[in-house]
Parts: C-alpha cells; sequence; structure tokens
C-alpha cells in the first residue's frame, strides 16, 4: 500500500492502543443506603462553591442512582456566582462556603426569593505548597504578610529566615469564590484585601496544577482538593498564636484548626421546593456523613447534625406554607 | 409611419435579437438572493461591531482612554480595580511572537520543500499530515500542552525552569497550531509561480537552492506574506491554548517561562465566570474585545497593502 496510507495506519493504530491502555477503571464510592421512599423525578439544578462542589456531586451521583428520573446538574461558579443565580432564580440549591451576605440577602429579596440555608459539612482551608517547598508551618502573621493587599513579598525566606530561599509564586482562588473572601477576611483582616499578582481561578484544580507544577507554589483552598491530591502537594500546618495545626478532618471539627475553619451550607429556595428538591435535601441531610467521606470533606458534628435536620424540616414547614401543591 | 417610428421599432427588434427573447426573472431572483448572501456577511461584522460598541463607550464613560492606554496594571474584578490594557496587549504580543518564531520558519521551510524538493510521493504522503494537524481542534493543543509539554518536553526533557503556566509552552504550541496554515498559504503561492522563471534560472545554471531562495521566494512573496499574516491573526485570536495553559496573571515582563494572560484568556475567563450584567467588570469584557477587534483590522488593513504594493501577475 502506499506510503501514506501506511502511515495513517500506523498513527492511528498506535493512538487506539495509547488511548486503551490510558482510560483507567472509574472510581467507585459506596455509600450510606437510606431510601426516602418510592423515587423521585423531576430536576434539581444546583450551583456556587467549588468549595461544596465534591459533596454536592457525590451526592448528586449517589441520589441519582436511587431516582433514576431525576436530574441534578451541579456546577462550581463560586460562592458569589452561585448566589447571584440562585436570587435570579435560576438554581433550586446555592452551594455556599461561607453565609449570604448583606448585599445578596437584598438581591434575593428583590427578586422575592425567600432561602433557607442549611449547614451540611465544615471545611478547612488548606495552605498547600509544592511538594518540593519543604514548609512545614506557618503563622497567621507570615500568611498575612505574604497575602496582603500592599505585599512584595517574592521570596520565602523574607518571611522567615529559616525559610527555602525560593522565588514566590502564588496561586488561589478568584473574586467570585467564597474561599477568597473567608481568607481574606481571616488573613488580611477584610474581605477582598489580596494582594494582585497571583494566578486566580474559580476552579480549584488548577490550583493544584499549578501549585505541584512550580517549585516555589503556594496556593490555597478547601481540604478535600489536598486529600484528593496528598501525592502532589505539601501541606503547610497554620499557628494563630497557639502552636502549629495541622488541618485534618478532627483538628476542623473540634475547632482546633484556627481561624480557617468554617462551616459549609446549601441554601434552599422556599418558593421552588419541589418533591425532587425536599427528597435531595432529606437525603443529603439523612447521609451528610457518608457523603462527606466519600467527597473527603470534613463531615458535620453530631450537634451540627441535629441542628441541620431541625433546619431543613423548618425550610419545609415554611415552604408548604408558601407554595401550592405541585404534581 | 414616419421615419422616426420606423427607426425606434427596427432598433426595439434589434435589442430584442441580441437580448433574450423575454425578460428571465429567474436569473435576476438568483442575483438577488445570492447578493443577499453575500450582504450576510456585511451585516454580521456590522452587527458585531455594534454589539461592542455600546458596551464599549459605556466602559469608557467611566474609565478614560488614557488610563486604558497607558495604565501599567490590569486588575479590574478585584477590589481596588485598574484597568491598564497594556498587560494584556503585552502578554497576546510575546505568546504571537513565539508562535512565530516556531511558524514561520518550520512552515515556510515545509513550503519550500513541498513544492521544490519533494518527489510526488513524498508530498502525497506528507501532505494529509498536515492537514491533519490544522485540523486538531484548540482545546486539544491546550490540554496537550499543560500537561504534556510543559512537564515532561519543557521541565523534563529539556531542564528549562518554567511555571505551570506559562507562555513559552502556550507559544510553542500556538506555533504548531498556525504552521499548517502558513505552510499551505505560502506553499499555493509558491505553486503560482510560473514554471519559466524556474526552467530560465536552471537554464543558466542555479542549484535548487538558488533557485528556491532567489527565484522563487521573492516571486511568490505577497503570497508568503498573505501566509504570514494570516497566520499572526489566527495567533493573535487564538483563545483556548493561552486560556489553558498560558496563564492568569496579566504580566508587563518579556520573559516567556513565566505566566501571560492575553485579550483573549480574558475574555474567555471572565465571560464564563460570573460578572453581574452591566457591570464595570462586564463591561471590560467588550473594551477588551474591541481593542482585539481594531489591532486585527489594523493587522488586516496594513497586511492588504502590503500585498497589493508587491503582488506581480504573470502572464
Amino acid at each position: 500500500m502506499n506510503l501514506s496510507r501506511f502511515l495513517i495506519t500506523v498513527v492511528a493504530t498506535a493512538t487506539v492502543a495509547v488511548g486503551v491502555t490510558a482510560c483507567g477503571g472509574s472510581d467507585t464510592s459506596s455509600s450510606a443506603s437510606t431510601d426516602a421512599g418510592a423515587a423521585v423525578s423531576g430536576s434539581i439544578a444546583i450551583d456556587g462553591s467549588s468549595t461544596v462542589f465534591p459533596f454536592a456531586q457525590a451526592a448528586a451521583e449517589e441520589f441519582q442512582t436511587k431516582n433514576p428520573d431525576a436530574k441534578v446538574t451541579v456546577g462550581e461558579s463560586g460562592t458569589g456566582g452561585g448566589f447571584e443565580k440562585f436570587c435570579n432564580g435560576e438554581i433550586q440549591i446555592a452551594d455556599a462556603s461561607r453565609s449570604i451576605k448583606d448585599e445578596e440577602i437584598a438581591l434575593c429579596k428583590k427578586g422575592s426569593i425567600k432561602y433557607s440555608e442549611v449547614q451540611i459539612a465544615n471545611d478547612g482551608i488548606a495552605i498547600v505548597t509544592n511538594k518540593d517547598l519543604k514548609i512545614t508551618c506557618m503563622t497567621t502573621d507570615q500568611l498575612k504578610a505574604l497575602w496582603n493587599k500592599t505585599s512584595t513579598v517574592s521570596n520565602y525566606k523574607q518571611l522567615d529566615p529559616s525559610f527555602p530561599d525560593v522565588k514566590v509564586s502564588l496561586f488561589g482562588p478568584g473574586t467570585d469564590s467564597g474561599t477568597f473572601d473567608f481568607f481574606t477576611e481571616k488573613i488580611n483582616g477584610k474581605k477582598g484585601d489580596t494582594r494582585k499578582d497571583y494566578q486566580p481561578t474559580e476552579d480549584d484544580n488548577v490550583t493544584v496544577q499549578g501549585v505541584s507544577g512550580e517549585k516555589g507554589g503556594l496556593g490555597y483552598f478547601g481540604l478535600s482538593y489536598y486529600a484528593d491530591n496528598t501525592d502532589k502537594l505539601n501541606l503547610v500546618a497554620v499557628n494563630d498564636g497557639s502552636g502549629c495545626v495541622v488541618p485534618s478532618a478532627a483538628t476542623v471539627q473540634d475547632g482546633s484548626y484556627k481561624p480557617l475553619s468554617r462551616p459549609l451550607f446549601m441554601y434552599i429556595n422556599e418558593a421552588d421546593f419541589t418533591p425532587a428538591v425536599k427528597a435531595f435535601m432529606g437525603y443529603v441531610v439523612d447521609n451528610a456523613d457518608a457523603i462527606a467521606k466519600n467527597a473527603k470533606i470534613v463531615a458535620m458534628t453530631p450537634a451540627q447534625q441535629t441542628e441541620a435536620k431541625a433546619a431543613l424540616s423548618k425550610a419545609e414547614a415554611g415552604a408548604s406554607g408558601a407554595t401550592t401543591t405541585t404534581g | 409611419m414616419d421615419p422616426t417610428q420606423a427607426s425606434s421599432q427596427q432598433a426595439a427588434s434589434r435589442t430584442a435579437i441580441l437580448g433574450a427573447a423575454r425578460p428571465r426573472y429567474g436569473e435576476k431572483l438568483i442575483r438577488v438572493i445570492l447578493f443577499a448572501f453575500a450582504l450576510v456577511s456585511v451585516l454580521t461584522t456590522t452587527g458585531i461591531i455594534v454589539s461592542l460598541l455600546g458596551n464599549t463607550i459605556d466602559f469608557f464613560d467611566v474609565v478614560s482612554i488614557w488610563d486604558y492606554i497607558t495604565g501599567g496594571e490590569w486588575s479590574p474584578l478585584f477590589s481596588d480595580p485598574k484597568f491598564g490594557v497594556w498587560p494584556l496587549v503585552n502578554g497576546t504580543l510575546l505568546v504571537t511572537a513565539v508562535a512565530l518564531v516556531v511558524a514561520i520558519p518550520l512552515g515556510l521551510g515545509t513550503a519550500i520543500y513541498l513544492s521544490e524538493y519533494a518527489s510526488r510521493r513524498v508530498r502525497k504522503a506528507i501532505k494529509p499530515f498536515l492537514e491533519l494537524l490544522a485540523g486538531i481542534p484548540t482545546i486539544v493543543f491546550g490540554y496537550f500542552a499543560l500537561t504534556y509539554f510543559t512537564p515532561v518536553v519543557l521541565k523534563q526533557f529539556l531542564g528549562i525552569e518554567v511555571g505551570s503556566f506559562n507562555a513559552l509552552s502556550a507559544g510553542i504550541i500556538m506555533g504548531f497550531m498556525v504552521l499548517p496554515t502558513i505552510a499551505s498559504v505560502s506553499e499555493d503561492g509558491m505553486s503560482a509561480v510560473p514554471a519559466s522563471l524556474r526552467e530560465g534560472a536552471y537554464g543558466l545554471g542555479a542549484s535548487k537552492l538558488q533557485v528556491s531562495l532567489r527565484i522563487v521566494f521573492p516571486a511568490a512573496l505577497s503570497g508568503i506574506v498573505a501566509a504570514i499574516v494570516l497566520g499572526v491573526s489566527r495567533a493573535i485570536g487564538e483563545t483556548m491554548i493561552v486560556l489553558i495553559a498560558g496563564g492568569q496573571i496579566p504580566n508587563t515582563g518579556i520573559d516567556p517561562r513565566e505566566a501571560f494572560e492575553t485579550m483573549t484568556a480574558f475574555i474567555a475567563a471572565t465571560g464564563k465566570g460570573d460578572v453581574p450584567t452591566g457591570s464595570i467588570g462586564y463591561q471590560t469584557i467588550f473594551a477588551v474585545g474591541f481593542t482585539l477587534f481594531v489591532i486585527t483590522l489594523l493587522l488586516n488593513a496594513v497586511s492588504i497593502r502590503f500585498v497589493r504594493k508587491y503582488r506581480q501577475v504573470y502572464e
């Protein structure tokens, strides 16, 4: 056969061979099995925090397995982006890694959206560095010196003489992210106060990619993104005056990982409380522990779980008072 | 009948014989329809300009044009926003420059080889691969740059100290993307040079290299310039490769090993995010888009004049 046809066949075969071997098996996850009775149908639109995203995604997958007629879509536009869509009535559930802001409350009032806040998990913000950048602990003052608006720190040695002599390369969430709001408020003192010469993104996987690829890489995001990439990243303990604390499920739950521990929420639109949403939220609250473990997110304490169940019942009561019966 | 009537009747019958027996309305209709089709491209371009212009004017109500053009910092979404567009333009120009350094020598070299040196068999074998390269989606190029080219080729193989997102990787891969365009359009230009010019040179004892570089190349110059300008336009307007592999940090430096945000990457990233409609952040998308449009327009205008000036028409 002629030269070009031969070459094309070789290339095609090689590509197919590589593709088949490269595709690994999919990971299956086990989860709790409490059923909410008969399966529901309908569609649910969820969007918001990229930190809550793994949790919402894990819950959605399991829920859809049990309820094949239900369709749950989960986005990650950032907590701010999620609230905007929520107050516009575009989504039924908003994932949030912080409480709703005043201007967002006003926006929801304008859109006549009555909402309920339900805590579904906890989170610690992990400070991570490149695997080769061996920094084991940073104080909150050092973090502030590194990240605040006026910072010109370009080498880690400037923060502390014991740190390696490496150029600083920063990654982190963008301005739409609840993680961004929370971190800047707790570390720099004011929401939105940050230096600008870092690589911002709403997709925390991009931060993982950036930090793991650069010798002086440092970034911050929700703990679950570290748990998923322990082989690529180095976790930094945080010292806010009472000693270096490594973030983990335990230290976040008992509050010893300060100040970067926070609750994670789902906000429900009470006017759009369809049977599908009710079943989904019921599933989430009843199985929050298992879902969190699946998604490598810090679960709620038993006390927080009871509160969440109460909040959901209150939401249901509020919704059935507000809405007419839906088919 | 008086003479004038008779002659006008004769004239009428003469035109009738020379023209169609009866008017062909079908032809007229086809002409109108085809004209309408051609008009669509004019209307689309005008529509795009108008849609950009509205929000751009609103943008410049808030931000002065002087600040926009001369400012050295671009951070429109942060709490203390700065609107100097130069870092984005710098990023675009730098990545384009890297791409051209790769694409022009390789593209022209490929074109010269295929048109002057290659045998028919080799040509038939290589051309499909060139076309295949042209057909690869740019998002695939982007992920190739990010996940393979940067870590394996640049860092491991060549040992260059690059960041995870850098203009070097994005630029080189963009060069590969632009290469088929430059190669095929210049090759067309070179094939259009008549054989008589080449044969005359061979007859005088010139070597193949001399013919290629000193006869064919200058004769096909306008086609080659057109090819390069086409390549530059593609590189300037390319979004996915720089969005994925180039980085999101506006940068005024010139070291391609760092991350650079280009105009197109900014538009894509901000558009994908959630800026409230009508806010100043939203309007930056249109302002930067308009800037990109103006740059491309200038580039096209310059290239058209250049090509027209140097074009050689052969009998």
